[in-house]
């Protein structure tokens, strides 16, 4: 990332508004559909004032039907069009999830029709939503072959990767924190970056422990590698940024690097995307590693209601710090 | 079918050209259904049988440039859309040349550049997509009609539901259709739903149906004629009720036993082809010699498709790890 030519400071959730913006002004294919996305420019006020820029057609506002939507996006996106598909929240995503894994996932390998398509989910916790609110699906997801996860930690790649992600000739999950949503700013480049799927990006490079994580938890590593550092363990945090498909020469290369390896995530343990990266780097990197693979990841409840229970649920600075320490002494 | 609204409503090569499509059909699934018998298909055999003047005659009615995702008995809209009867069985015999290329079977097969949506067993599936590519028509302002269904079974599924409501809502290109041929699989329609007519569930949607005697196939195609021009002219969508009968077991591996003999019986003498051949007799567009000359002819194409799937050859297993992701020069411009 480029220092000169900066933009002002912009939230995640702005950086997202405009990757859709620019992509909607340069491809006319590139159309949003969703539920109250329009007029009222959707929950989280992502597409505010598109309607009105762009017409109705083109932020379609649709009814109450995930399964639908999807369907026609994947109808859409195979005669040409680039749909991008609003889940009002990531939970709601379970009732697109045939449509998801059976139709779009498999139509190209089937029978040899691409579905270039992106379906932005607001996903995880730490917002008081309760079980319905605060899901992290996309473990459901890592395992259909035929579709491409992203989940951007910064507004830089929050950006970068939604750009990709409409370019992508195959279906795309893009999942976007909303914890992050007004909680983080940065200052984005002039120019027409994207960030390529596929691709990790070690945040804080260090020389002990390698923390391998994406989505809100990269800052809850951050902030724990800030406090270790302090006690003279040096973490490094790798950004998956996309969870499939996996960027295995930026994990391993770190895993290498540093002989230990904890996964950070916030869906919960079991069957989880660290559970994967755990099994990788058992099968792949065992010659080079100085300790246990850790999880550190939510119980396998559903996202709680209330303040302490949602507490206790998310994992916190202090777990990592744990972890860290029980790492550090193999 | 009216005779005299057949002679002034359907041009007589039209006619003539849908009789053929009718006798390629039959001769194309019987020659399927015995290669299934002799145990050289691989998997199962869902066949039209009885039912082929639904997808013959919608699919004569579309223009080359509509989209089909067809119901799963739709076998003649495939022959009508240019597949060859050789393609067909080599799909069936999971051969290379078959049009997924061994990667899919029998009827889940489509190719977006003769317009066909590749058929999804999850039933019901594809009526929302064709939903959604009839508003890429509207979106681009195409003159363009997609065209969609599932049998009386899949009218159950939630699928089918959001799809209508949607299409109805926004008005969309797109021409829905119901095979309601009496069973899915081993259930009878009364345990399916508590409407006798599958067309009353176009009202909760606000959206005109239509009955459609499916074993006529003048009748199924002045019926498409007439919703397809409405969705082209901006109209939205229609709803087609085909009414017809399952002659066969849900697959070719079921005897089914649970379907009175009398039924079949009675529609037995509805049989699509022979109808087809009676309205063409008292139209004076074809004979006895005529019918057995289609009939000789059709089969000799099955025969020549037999040939070419039977030598050609299976995919090899590593192929198996292509085409999971596609590539940007294979998305539709």
């Amino acid at each position: 990332m480029t220092t000169a030519a900066l933009t002002q400071e912009v939230t995640y959730v702005d950086a997202i508004s405009q990757a859709l913006d620019e992509e909607m002004s340069c491809d006319e294919r590139v159309f949003l559909m969703g539920e109250d996305i329009g007029a009222y420019g959707g929950a989280f006020k992502v597409t505010e004032g598109f309607q009105k820029k762009y017409g109705e057609w083109r932020v379609l506002d649709t009814p109450i039907s995930e399964s639908g939507i999807v369907g026609a996006a994947i109808g859409a996106a195979m005669m040409g069009l680039r749909p991008v598909v609003e889940m009002q929240f990531a939970d709601f995503i379970s009732c697109a999830f045939d449509q998801i894994t059976e139709v779009a996932a498999k139509n190209h390998y089937r029978w040899g029709a691409a579905v270039p398509m992106v379906i932005r989910a607001p996903f995880g916790g730490g917002v008081h939503g309760g079980p319905f609110h605060s899901e992290c699906p996309e473990g459901w997801f890592f395992h259909s072959p035929g579709l491409k996860i992203v989940a951007p930690s910064t507004p830089y790649d929050a950006k970068g990767l939604l750009k990709a992600a409409i370019r992508d000739p195959n279906p795309v999950l893009y999942f976007e924190h909303k914890f992050l949503y007004r909680r983080i700013k940065a200052a984005l480049p002039h120019d027409n970056y994207i960030v390529p799927i596929g691709k990790a990006e070690v945040k804080r490079t260090g020389s002990d422990i390698s923390i391998i994580t994406y989505g809100a938890m990269v800052h809850l590593a951050l902030e724990a590698a800030e406090a270790l550092h302090k006690e003279g363990i040096e973490l490094e945090v790798v950004d998956l940024r996309t969870l499939i498909p996996l960027d295995k020469e930026t994990i391993y290369a770190s895993v290498r690097k540093t002989s230990k390896a904890m996964m950070l995530h916030e869906d919960n343990k079991t069957g989880g995307i660290g559970a994967e990266i755990s099994a990788l780097l058992a099968e792949d990197c065992f010659d080079c590693l100085d300790g246990p693979i850790l999880r550190i990841a939510p119980p396998d409840t559903p996202v709680p209601f209330s303040t302490p229970l949602e507490e206790f649920f998310l994992p916190k600075v202090s777990d990592i710090v744990a972890g860290a320490k029980k790492l550090a002494a193999y | 079918m009216d005779q005299a609204v057949v002679a002034k409503d359907i041009k007589r090569s039209d006619l003539l050209e849908m009789y053929y499509y009718l006798r390629l059909t039959r001769n194309l699934e019987d020659r399927i259904t015995a290669l299934y018998r002799q145990g050289r298909i691989v998997g199962g055999v869902y066949t039209s049988h009885g039912m082929e003047a639904i997808a013959v005659g919608y699919a004569s009615a579309l223009k080359p440039d509509d989209v089909i995702a067809p119901f799963h008995r739709d076998m003649g809209a495939f022959l009508i859309r240019g597949f060859s009867p050789g393609e067909i069985i080599a799909q069936y015999l999971g051969k290379q040349a078959g049009p997924t290329k061994g990667k899919d079977g029998n009827v889940h097969m489509g190719d977006l550049k003769r317009g066909m949506i590749g058929f999804v067993s999850h039933l019901a599936d594809n009526m929302p997509v064709a939903a959604g590519a009839a508003l890429a028509f509207k979106i681009r302002g195409e003159s363009r009609v997609a065209f969609a269904g599932t049998g009386d079974g899949g009218t159950s599924r939630g699928d089918f539901h959001e799809a209508m409501n949607f299409a109805s809502v926004r008005k969309l290109p797109v021409v829905f259709f119901c095979t309601n041929n009496q069973y899915a699989y081993s259930t009878p329609l009364r345990h399916q739903m508590a409407i006798t007519d599958v067309v009353d569930r176009a009202k909760a949607y606000g959206m005109p149906g239509e009955i459609v005697d499916g074993n006529d196939v003048a009748d199924v195609y002045l019926a498409c004629q007439r919703a397809i021009a409405k969705a082209r002219a901006g109209e939205g969508p229609t709803f087609l009720e085909f009414k017809t009968m399952r002659m066969h077991g849900h697959s070719e591996h079921d005897a089914a036993k649970y379907v009175p003999r009398e039924l079949l019986e009675a529609w037995k003498r509805k049989d699509p082809i022979i109808r087809a051949e009676q309205l063409l007799s008292q139209l004076g567009y074809g004979d006895e010699s005529y019918f057995h000359e289609v009939g000789e002819r059709t089969k000799k194409e099955v025969d020549v498709g037999t040939e070419f799937a039977e030598q050609s050859p299976l995919p090899e297993g590593r192929e198996t790890l292509v085409g999971v992701f596609a590539t940007d020069d294979e998305v539709q411009p």
